[in-house]
């Protein structure tokens, strides 16, 4: 009889961090071959279609960048969180309350020097998502309330809250969709390209992954923060007040994601609507397993990712392929990095009896 | 005329409790026969939403409703099988492979509803489920009518609920599920295979978990839409910790839960000066309140979470 273990290995060297999600990444295609002929697709045709969507012309590698910069930002958002084993999984939720808070002040600043618009609306998404994502940190370390069950449910609570103000106090005078007014010109991000819609979140996100890799790497609370995440209880016998780094670890996570919501309002929709975000929070999640938690890894998964995505709609519109092949990939690859990075730690052996 | 009106919207709001709890029912015990065996299942949520699409499209295929019901069944079984797969045989990281099988499932249950009826203007319907009333039990005064008047699948919810109790707390295979959950390392030693123990609940708890997503597109709805669980499968897990994991105290949790969905729905109808929104959140609050009161005194079993892998001898 053949039966095979998981056992421990060696661990591998530093290349092996690289190459593992590459080669993720090849099965997970290779594997997409399987939907695509169930859809009864031309296998090189949609590959071609798929890429070609997401890169083959100058608007479209534009618009690549504009769908990575939400992705990058949850995907640094849900990264951060998990670091420190603080389960969010709220980041869909939190990056509604930062554009809901960003719209709030979006209407309202027209009679503000222009200059001070744009950064307070920023500010105001950062918290709106932060302080969402407070909540859940807060019932974690005060009242023991699993985070990963409160984060969820929250989501769904801010889309309600979002209803409710779109049909009420938040909605467009004269209108009977639930849409907001449309915000100032002066809360609009910058177009930084001509004939592209390549704007300034895009550079706030990239920005993103140089300040959280600096956290991270150079700062005491990034230690401190990642500590936690390894084993909480040595934290604080360590010395390290868990219920802070904790609030403040969900107050970034939840501010990046915040900062997604602001993107989306303030560069592509310029006004709030309800479907402002089509899973953003849920994708982050896969973006930063993909990414190994590491700034760097999810700036690459969320460019991958929004290849994905971008090329997806091309695919469909050449080939007939449901667009929703893009979040059948995305699950496809989240579960075929897991069985990789396993296998950075583990080995199987077939054992003979 | 008053009262009248009350009586039936009484009995109304009770029959609409009954129903909107189904689902959660179905999802709970699917989630409490895993977690007890020691894996969280955060699949839940896309393994309902495949079985609410794969009961719907062999239902709109077939014309057999029941056969809608067994697919849902058998799609939630696979989906089970693979958490298991994940969690159970790689030992994977419990929550992140549940994540990416709700993400996974979700895509594919868009991505094959798709596939099958394209994008119509129209959204495709089937007959659904008829209620059935039971005979006598329906007739009683007030509550007959409306607790009694129900979906078959509403039905077999409330039998599954002892016997998953029965199976639990009193015969020798709920023994071994509980052991595994609460100590694998002692029920390896007395010799439960817990690879086997574990698998076999995921593929159980997929099953329940899929048909809980199959009532709301078989009965509750007669069309799939793609927001039909709505967070379903994550309010099934709170039940789990508010009901203790414990299959009736869930199912107290699941009737609560049922009665807000309800309650709000009867208001939605009413025609309210309150936002209807107000009211849809209410019941995702309550679910957090109630987590919060249950919190202290939680009974998580003692090897939820942990993979289990028997340590090498010799090497």
């Amino acid at each position: 009889m053949i039966r095979f273990r998981i056992i421990k290995r060696e661990p591998l060297p530093g290349w092996a961090k690289i190459v593992i999600p590459i080669a993720a990444i090849l099965v997970t295609l290779i594997l997409s071959a399987i939907p695509i002929l169930l859809a009864g697709g031309h296998l090189w045709k949609s590959y071609f279609y798929l890429f070609y969507g997401a890169l083959g012309t100058r608007y479209n590698l534009l618009e690549t960048f504009v769908k990575a910069s939400p992705l990058l930002l949850t995907g640094l958002a849900v990264a951060f969180a998990f670091r420190a084993k603080f389960w969010n999984i709220g980041a869909e939720g939190q990056l509604l309350a930062g554009a809901l808070t960003a719209t709030v002040f979006g209407v309202h600043m027209g009679s503000f020097p222009a200059v001070m618009v744009l950064p307070t609306i920023i500010i105001a998404g950062f918290l709106g998502g932060g302080i969402w994502a407070s909540i859940p940190a807060l019932l974690k370390t005060k009242l023991k309330v699993d985070d990963v069950v409160s984060t969820l449910l929250l989501n769904y609570v801010m889309i309600h809250i979002m209803g409710a103000l779109l049909f009420g106090p938040l909605q467009q005078p004269g209108s009977s969709w639930p849409r907001s007014a449309a915000i100032i010109e002066a809360a609009r991000y910058p177009i930084l390209m001509a004939r592209s819609r390549f704007h300034m979140g895009i550079i706030i996100s990239f920005a993103a992954v140089l300040i959280i890799w600096f956290i991270n790497k150079k700062t005491i609370f990034g230690y401190q923060s990642k500590a936690v995440g390894i084993n909480i209880r040595a934290a604080h016998f360590g010395g390290i007040n868990t219920t802070s780094v904790i609030l403040w670890t969900a107050l970034i996570s939840g501010g990046l994601a915040g900062l997604a919501g602001v993107g989306e309002l303030c560069a592509l929709q310029y006004r709030l609507i309800m479907d402002i975000s089509p899973g953003y929070g849920y994708s982050g999640i896969v973006i930063a397993m993909l990414g190994n938690l590491h700034p760097v890894g999810v700036l690459f998964s969320s460019l991958f990712f929004s290849v994905i995505i971008v090329g997806a709609h091309t695919m469909s519109r050449m080939t007939g392929v449901p667009t929703y092949i893009a979040e059948v990939i995305q699950g496809m690859a989240l579960m075929v990095m897991l069985i990789f990075l396993l296998f950075t730690e583990y080995k199987i052996r077939v054992m003979r009896k | 005329m008053g009262e009248i009106l009350d009586i039936a919207f009484i009995s109304g709001l009770m029959g609409a409790t009954m129903r909107m709890a189904t689902p959660i029912i179905f999802a709970t015990l699917g989630e409490i026969l895993s977690e007890r065996a020691g894996v969280l299942n955060l699949g839940i949520e896309g393994i309902m939403l495949m079985g609410a699409m794969t009961g719907f499209l062999f239902t709109f295929s077939t014309g057999s409703i029941w056969f809608g019901v067994f697919a849902a069944a058998c799609v939630g079984m696979l989906l089970g099988l693979l958490m298991a797969l994940l969690s159970v045989n790689l030992g994977l990281s419990q929550h992140v492979s549940g994540l990416g099988i709700t993400l996974f499932a979700s895509g594919l249950a868009m991505f094959i509803y798709r596939l099958h009826f394209g994008a119509p203007t129209v959204p495709p319907i089937i007959e659904p489920f008829q209620q059935v009333a039971l005979p006598v039990l329906s007739r009683i005064p007030v509550i007959g009518p409306g607790l009694f008047t129900q979906y078959s699948l509403t039905y077999i919810a409330w039998l599954l609920v002892p016997a998953m109790s029965i199976l639990l707390y009193k015969t020798k295979i709920g023994l071994k599920i509980r052991t595994v959950g609460e100590n694998p390392v002692v029920a390896d030693t007395v010799g439960v295979n817990v690879t086997l123990t574990r698998t076999l609940c995921l593929v159980a708890g997929g099953a329940l978990m899929g048909i809980g997503g199959a009532f709301l597109t078989l009965a509750h709805q007669n069309m799939f839409l793609i927001e039909v669980i709505g967070g379903r499968g994550w309010v099934a897990i709170a039940m789990v910790i508010f009901g203790n994991w414990d299959p009736l105290k869930g199912t107290i949790g699941a009737l609560i839960f049922g009665f807000l969905d309800g309650l709000q729905l009867r208001l939605q109808s009413v025609g309210l000066v309150i936002p209807f929104h107000i009211f849809l959140m209410i019941p995702y609050l309550l679910t957090i309140v109630a987590l919060i009161s249950v919190s202290r005194r939680a009974a998580v079993p003692a090897g939820l979470l942990k993979p289990y892998r028997r340590e090498e001898k010799g090497g």
